[in-house]
């Protein structure tokens, strides 16, 4: 029977370091399934403008290059978001 | 059977880390709706890579949205201050 309540320091630290982990872990779940499900709804769009009977082999090559394209489209907006609200809140320091 | 408390200290800097997370996943949520948008207006065609115009006008598809943000805020506070 193991005791609940006598924990040391040592475990303590380790759960709150398991914590972190898991918040951690799940953001970044929750990040990519948005990022998943926008690719499937853009890239489709794009590649796939009348479905027929399969994917053909164009479409698929299309839905990969979409897929790298949209992840590059990503970075670029987030790089900019984020030097602008850089900029923002530096400017508003003064 | 009680469960042990985490000290105050760890309840602080895990109070912290949660607040730093949220406001990391609310940046990447804007990204992913910057994202959605500024695809529809500046990538007509899928190619090998990006081309200069087309990261430019990310670039700038982002940057003109926020100016838009600001814009309308303003109009909003002018409109309250001479009595709507």
């Amino acid at each position: 029977m193991s005791e609940y309540n006598n924990f040391g320091s040592g475990e303590l630290s380790n759960k709150k370091q398991e914590v972190m982990e898991q918040v951690r872990g799940e953001l970044a779940m929750a990040n990519a399934q948005e990022l998943i499900n926008k690719i499937n709804e853009k890239c489709y769009l794009k590649c796939v403008p009348k479905p027929g009977a399969r994917l053909e082999s164009g479409e698929q090559q299309c839905l990969s290059k979409c897929m790298d394209r949209y992840m590059e489209a990503w970075n670029v907006v987030s790089r900019s978001y984020v030097n602008r609200i850089q900029r923002e809140s530096q400017s508003q320091m003064m | 059977m009680s469960q042990p408390q985490f000290s105050e200290n760890d309840q602080r800097e895990l109070a912290q880390f949660l607040e730093a997370e949220n406001a990391k996943a609310r940046i990447q949520q804007t990204v992913h709706s910057l994202t959605d948008t500024c695809w529809d207006k500046c990538i007509a065609k899928v190619n090998n890579k990006l081309d200069r115009s087309e990261e430019a006008c990310l670039s700038n598809c982002v940057e003109r949205f926020l100016d838009t943000s600001l814009f309308i805020v303003k109009r909003l506070e002018d409109l309250r201050s001479t009595g709507m």
